[in-house]
């Protein structure tokens, strides 16, 4: 498949992985543990299980799996809102496919919909616009999450709501930032991370200059990486040569979607839309200053917090949970005391369980733990 | 089978209007019509004594196993590339039976149809039962309707239930894996859930994607002439080639190994993987079994398959091992070992 192939080329792999062992006896160690490398992103996280990247890497590295999967830190009160819209007579509830199996305190919205309630699975905002077109008689409320990735999309969705004049249509805003989050993480002593591999379709849309505090205040490497393994395999060779010749600078490895300033029109339509949120809640980080947005004034018609008079739930996680832990690479998440027994796909207390991208959800799926080495060949 | 009956006085009922009615479904005349033009005119009637309330099918000759299942069919869209709920329906049943080596010999056919489905979409989902019931070689020999209001079902729901005949010395079944065996597939994987969720009109995709939903007789006749030992066979409908494998390995208590780079795959189900962030080792088919043969007899197995319809991308894809027992693994195409698991619910496509 065009495209894609050329970025898993298993020859090119073995070659990167070469010039990755070349380098690393270049490379001042941390004493008594690994490099812990974090992948922001849980694109990223995903890859790493689905192509077995961490079995492929020398065992002196090793990938701490980011904050960067909207959907493992939505906390479980902001669930709890979406259920008590959804189930609003005459609202039908719009959201993306694996947002709707997050549990809150009432269950997640799959389980609202059994109860009744109008959700439906939408593969993009504007689909869930041209559901409020056909439904003039019902309020179509339209769930956004997602980091900048999807602001673009959303804010574009909202304004075209606004310039329709579409009556019937709103949405809940809850976008949150990386940037913040990752400076809550460097400021945090007990964070125990080396360098990163940066977020490819985040910074797509934000450009690659507001990391510079990262390499410039905490002296850590940081490479914009794509998410097709070749990428990821060059973003940490990039990681280890600038360890190994002692700098620490932002780069650009998916230079072939990620331009340095960004895209400014989407940023243009972001915060014509957005203005940032005092604070924001992130399951298993708890709450981090300037790190969400919310709708501006200027179109509280559209913004269904204020349209349906929302008193945001405040819900703890369960106290059983370690995700934080799991986050800022303290634990691997099967070090998690929950994990595997009260925390399951089926049964996901903590959020890291509930996507496909989330850590603990990959390393159950994938068995990274009990996985037997082949006995043949 | 049994002979035609001498037809009674009435004269063969005709619907009128264009769509179905609650009056369909009341048990008076206009019911009566609605089989006689649509079920019956489609399936006809030459096996069959309809005057009876069941189906009359002799025993004659027949030796062996009787293997009888049933399955219920809901499919949104109705009509997909490549098939609809009525072929799906057929193909179905015959599936689950052939899968066990049986020769099917007859369909129930038992319909719920939501009032206000169109004549029009009627008969050419009933159209499609009988061109797919001759291709597997069977008939449709007994069914029911029901109508229901508007709400109460999605336009039409099916249930066929099949009966076929084992022969005599064959012995499939999940239990039989031993290492060593070869796992086949006869076919490229995931077509049938990739076009149906193209097909979808939400989702604004085009491809050329057509479901691989098709009888599986007469392969699985092929395949057990050249693989005469085969242990078992699967048909991997829902939840995939994943599932069957999850279900073989369980039920055997055996590892099954298999290679990513061996596994046949269109470009479009791969593009349409790639966007939505599904696994295409858990996308539906339609038309796809899974075989485990003694390796001895795979490249036998392979070319028979190949020579015919549906087979010609028949594959190797991994092979039976020891342990770790009631996995699957898979060996990607970096060469790192992975875990194929079973999914807990539905694929949901990620968010980015």
């Amino acid at each position: 498949m065009k495209y894609a192939d050329e970025f898993r080329d298993p020859a090119k792999a073995r070659s990167l992985i070469r010039e990755i062992e070349a380098t690393l006896p270049r490379v001042t160690m941390p004493d008594n543990r690994p490099l812990h490398i974090m992948e922001v992103c849980g694109g990223h996280t995903h890859s790493i299980f689905r192509y077995g990247l961490q079995k492929l890497v020398p065992d002196s590295i090793e990938f701490v799996h980011g904050p960067g999967c909207p959907v493992c830190v939505l906390p479980m009160g902001r669930v709890d809102d979406c259920i008590t819209i959804a189930e609003q007579p005459g609202v039908i509830f719009t959201t993306f496919g694996d947002a709707m199996r997050v549990p809150g305190s009432r269950g997640s919205l799959i389980d609202a919909k059994a109860r009744g309630a109008d959700v439906r699975m939408v593969y993009s905002p504007l689909d869930a616009l041209s559901i409020a077109r056909k439904n003039p008689d019902r309020e179509v409320v339209f769930f956004a999450l997602g980091f900048e990735t999807t602001m673009p999309s959303t804010a574009l969705t909202l304004l075209q709501a606004a310039d329709e004049s579409v009556g019937n249509f709103s949405m809940i805003c809850q976008h949150i930032t990386i940037i913040p989050t990752l400076k809550a993480l460097l400021a945090d002593p007990f964070t125990m991370i080396d360098g990163f591999i940066g977020p490819g379709h985040v910074s797509m849309i934000i450009g690659n200059k507001g990391y510079e505090f990262i390499p410039a205040d905490y002296g850590k490497p940081f490479v914009v990486s794509g998410f097709e393994p070749l990428d990821m395999l060059q973003a940490l060779l990039m990681v280890l040569q600038q360890m190994a010749e002692g700098r620490a600078a932002v780069e650009n490895q998916y230079a072939r979607v990620v331009p340095e300033d960004g895209n400014p029109a989407a940023m243009k339509a972001i915060n014509e839309v957005y203005e940032e949120r005092e604070s924001s809640e992130w399951r298993g980080l708890g709450t981090i200053d300037h790190s969400g947005v919310r709708i501006r004034a200027a179109y509280a018609d559209l913004d269904a917090e204020r349209k349906f008079g929302l008193v945001p739930a405040v819900v703890a996680d369960p106290e059983i949970c370690q995700c934080g832990e799991v986050v800022r690479g303290q634990l691997k998440p099967m070090q998690c005391r929950a994990f595997g027994r009260e925390c399951t796909p089926a049964t996901p207390l903590g959020a890291l369980m509930v996507s496909s991208e989330g850590a603990c959800a990959a390393y159950y799926q994938y068995g990274a733990t009990e996985l037997a080495a082949p006995n043949h060949d | 089978m049994t002979e035609p009956a001498p037809r009674g006085l009435r004269a063969v009922g005709r619907v009128r209007g264009d769509t179905v009615t609650m009056a369909h479904g009341a048990g008076g005349r206009a019911m009566r019509d609605l089989i006689d033009d649509i079920f019956l005119g489609a399936f006809g009637t030459g096996n069959v004594d309809t005057s009876e309330d069941q189906a009359r099918l002799a025993l004659d000759g027949l030796q062996g196993t009787l293997a009888f299942t049933t399955d219920s069919f809901v499919i949104d869209p109705i009509f997909f590339p490549g098939g609809d709920i009525g072929k799906l329906a057929v193909c179905g049943t015959v599936n689950d039976l052939v899968v066990g080596g049986a020769i099917p010999i007859a369909l129930s056919c038992s319909v719920i149809i939501e009032e206000g489905l169109p004549f029009a979409d009627l008969r050419r989902i009933t159209a499609s039962m009988r061109a797919a019931a001759d291709t597997a070689g069977v008939d449709i020999v007994t069914g029911d309707t029901k109508v229901v209001g508007r709400g109460a079902a999605d336009r039409i729901f099916i249930t066929t239930s099949g009966i076929g005949v084992i022969p005599p010395g064959r012995n499939l079944s999940a239990e039989n894996l031993q290492p060593g065996d070869a796992i086949l597939i006869n076919s490229t994987i995931g077509e049938h859930g990739a076009a149906v969720m193209a097909a979808r009109e939400d989702l604004g995709l085009s491809s050329g994607l057509l479901s691989d939903c098709n009888p599986l007789g007469a392969l699985v006749e092929a395949l057990l002439c050249a693989a005469p030992n085969t242990r078992a066979i699967r048909d991997a409908t829902r939840g995939g080639v994943a599932t069957v494998l999850n279900e073989f390995a369980v039920s055997s208590r055996v590892c099954a190994r298999i290679e990513e780079d061996s596994l046949p795959l269109r470009p479009e189900v791969r593009g349409i993987s790639e966007i939505l962030g599904l696994d295409p080792l858990y996308l539906a088919n339609e038309g796809l079994f899974v075989a485990i043969v003694p390796a001895d007899q795979a490249d036998a197995a392979l070319a028979a398959l190949r020579k015919l319809a549906g087979g010609e991308a028949a594959t190797l894809i991994g092979h039976i091992d020891a342990a770790p027992a009631g996995r699957v693994v898979m060996r990607s195409l970096f060469g790192g070992d992975r875990l194929v698991d079973m999914l807990e619910g539905d694929q949901m496509p990620r968010i980015c």
